[in-house]
């Protein structure tokens, strides 16, 4: 087992390695630079002064140049100065993580809560009405594009309902817990309503095997009730495959905040993950790539520790 | 006695002529339509939406763009002659949302035939051979995991100005769809190659090419199948979700998403520009993966059994 995690924790290294310097490369090799963005708020475009910040940023070197430059630097924690605003990467994501990861919880809960039920009832009634109504309710979360939804709620729902609208100024947690998770619990909920489809799919076709194993007929032929056999002999095991789904949606939802935070006006993570990208803020997106990257990847590998905790036929050396 | 009317039942069904292709294909689809109603209606939703992509003159007889656009008509709710109203140029917003199939099915189409190939490919080879190969190839597959989807997509879209924009899209959402799918498929490969008719098939000599061909990919197909049906339906909304953020299909190409992005600031005036457009979305994805749900169904031999 420990020779297991630090085999993995030595994988981790590629993966990041190869994260980066996909990213790193593409966004040099995207249109317009973040030099012309500036001087173009100045009205100039002054080929000495461009030079000049140019040098200034260390782009004037070749990629692989400049790719081990930044290596260097994060590999002491430093992720370098957003180019737009000069502050540092780390002091402008301090106060977006932090929203956009509360962001993410809230919604995997919803997901969970949507999917979770609808997958066990649906497999539990394969095939008749129920199965029906809950999968296409799921799935119907899933097709439904959220964005559209969003601006049907914002315009329309504002009516009848306060929380419809982008606040104007956004409240922190810290300040007022009430009001934050008043205003994120509908984006939240638009987020998870699009996972709620793939994880519900997966606890219905895990469920389905389950049931169709001997130790569930064996249950059956002992005269248990159903609500003893789902409870206490199917659920168990099928919500172990479960956990690794939501794992693997993580990117998911970090694409989905992108959208989601924009149309909300949510000052995190996600609406500046892609600002950044218009802006081409090299730094900026790099950061915010590696935080994702770091993320995904320890969530991945922590969701196969506890796969090993939870079902004890699963030892991995 | 119990055994003679066995004996002759059977001889019965011997003799009786067997149902030609046609026929007991015709009765497959009868049975799927009465165990799978949803997945039977998201194939009849499917089947027109590929009509459409195709034959967009059969659903309407006006022009997506008509030139001059018609700019009295503008903004008009639905009515007999514009079945969903007209948008900001007068143009028949029915007519726009079945051209804007061909987009959506030519992105998601070719977004599953690429990811389907190389998945299959990698896949295979990682899970078949394992070794080195399957050590590299996870690897890049955990990359293709750890990246950030949409922004990387929309990275590529910009990035490679010279290729056509339907391919700026296909490609990277076809590569990430692939790497994340291909970890299914490897897995289907491992548990395909410990059967014992892979192993019959080496001991007589049979080439890895051969293998993979006649026993691994069948066994593998299922998987692949199920997983493109639903993959169509992802790309149908990540087309979406681009031309939303302004990095899809440029005008005047008909795209269900773009729509979407113009009509944003009208909502709250004319809703039906936001509202169908929605709707199309929303029947083309949910049909893609009932049907694939149908087929996993259907195909998946440990779902297939009692009811």
């Amino acid at each position: 087992m420990q020779r297991y995690i630090i085999r993995r924790l030595l994988l981790v290294i590629p993966t990041l390695l190869g994260v980066s310097l996909v990213v790193f490369t593409i966004v040099r090799l995207v249109p317009g630079d973040v030099i012309s963005v500036i001087s173009g708020d100045f009205g100039s475009s002054d080929k000495t002064s461009r030079d000049a910040l140019l040098k200034e940023y260390g782009l004037d070197d070749n990629i692989p140049k400049q790719y081990v430059n930044w290596l260097g630097d994060v590999v002491r924690f430093d992720l370098g100065k957003s180019i737009l605003s000069n502050r540092t990467v780390s002091s402008e994501l301090k106060n977006r993580l932090p929203i956009t990861f509360e962001l993410g919880i809230m919604a995997i809960f919803f997901s969970m809560m949507i999917a979770i039920p609808i997958g066990l009832i649906s497999a539990m009634r394969q095939d008749t009405a129920w199965d029906y109504i809950g999968r296409s309710f799921a799935i119907g979360l899933l097709a439904a594009p959220g964005f559209a939804i969003a601006l049907m709620l914002i315009t329309f729902a504002s009516r009848y309902f306060i929380w419809g609208v982008p606040p104007k100024g956004y409240i922190h947690l810290t300040d007022d817990p009430v009001g934050n998770i008043r205003m994120l619990i509908v984006p939240a909920m638009l987020l998870g309503a699009g996972l709620a489809g793939s994880v519900m799919r997966f606890t219905r076709s895990t469920m389905l095997e389950v049931l169709r194993q001997d130790y569930i007929r064996t249950a059956w032929s002992k005269g248990l009730t159903e609500r003893v056999i789902i409870l206490r002999h199917a659920m168990r095991n099928a919500f172990i495959p479960v956990i690794t789904v939501i794992g693997l949606q993580l990117p998911v939802i970090v694409g989905g905040t992108v959208i989601i935070e924009s149309v909300y006006s949510i000052p995190g993570m996600g609406r500046y993950y892609i600002e950044s990208v218009n802006n081409r803020d090299y730094p900026v997106i790099q950061g915010i790539n590696l935080v994702v990257a770091l993320v995904v990847v320890f969530a991945n590998l922590g969701v196969d520790l506890m796969y090993s905790v939870l079902d004890p036929r699963i030892r991995y050396s | 006695m119990a055994s003679s009317t066995t004996a002759a039942t059977l001889e019965q069904y011997a003799l009786q002529p067997q149902p030609s292709t046609p026929v007991r294909f015709r009765r497959g689809i009868i049975r799927f339509c009465r165990t799978k109603p949803l997945g039977a209606f998201g194939a009849v939703i499917v089947i027109m939406l590929v009509a459409m992509a195709f034959f967009p003159g059969i659903f309407t007889s006006q022009e997506p763009n008509p030139s001059p656009p018609p700019l009295a008509e503008r903004y008009q709710g639905p009515s007999a002659s514009h079945w969903f109203g007209t948008d900001n140029f007068g143009r028949d917003m029915y007519t726009r949302l079945v051209y804007g199939a061909r987009t959506s099915i030519t992105i998601g189409f070719g977004v599953v035939l690429i990811s389907s190939v190389l998945a299959a490919l990698l896949g295979v080879v990682s899970g078949y051979f394992g070794g080195w190969a399957d050590m590299l190839i996870q690897r890049l597959v955990d990359i293709g995991i750890a990246l950030p989807g949409l922004i990387f997509i929309i990275l590529v879209v910009t990035t490679l100005q010279n290729l056509p924009v339907t391919l700026r899209i296909i490609m990277p959402v076809g590569i990430l769809v692939a790497l994340g799918s291909s970890r299914v498929i490897r897995g289907a490969a491992i548990s395909a190659k410990q059967n014992q008719y892979v192993e019959a098939a080496r001991v007589i000599g049979a080439t890895d090419t051969r293998i993979i061909a006649r026993h691994v990919l069948p066994n593998v197909m299922a998987v692949v199948i199920v997983g493109a049906s639903i993959q169509i339906g992802g790309a149908v909304l990540v087309e979406s979700a681009l031309s939303f953020l302004g990095y899809g299909i440029p005008p005047p190409t008909p795209s269900w998403g773009r729509m979407l992005n113009e009509s944003r600031q009208q909502l709250a005036n004319y809703p039906h520009l936001v509202i169908f457009p929605t709707l199309a979305i929303f029947l083309t994805v949910y049909s893609f993966n009932m049907l694939g749900d149908a087929l996993r169904d259907v195909l998946d031999p440990r779902l297939r059994g009692s009811r």
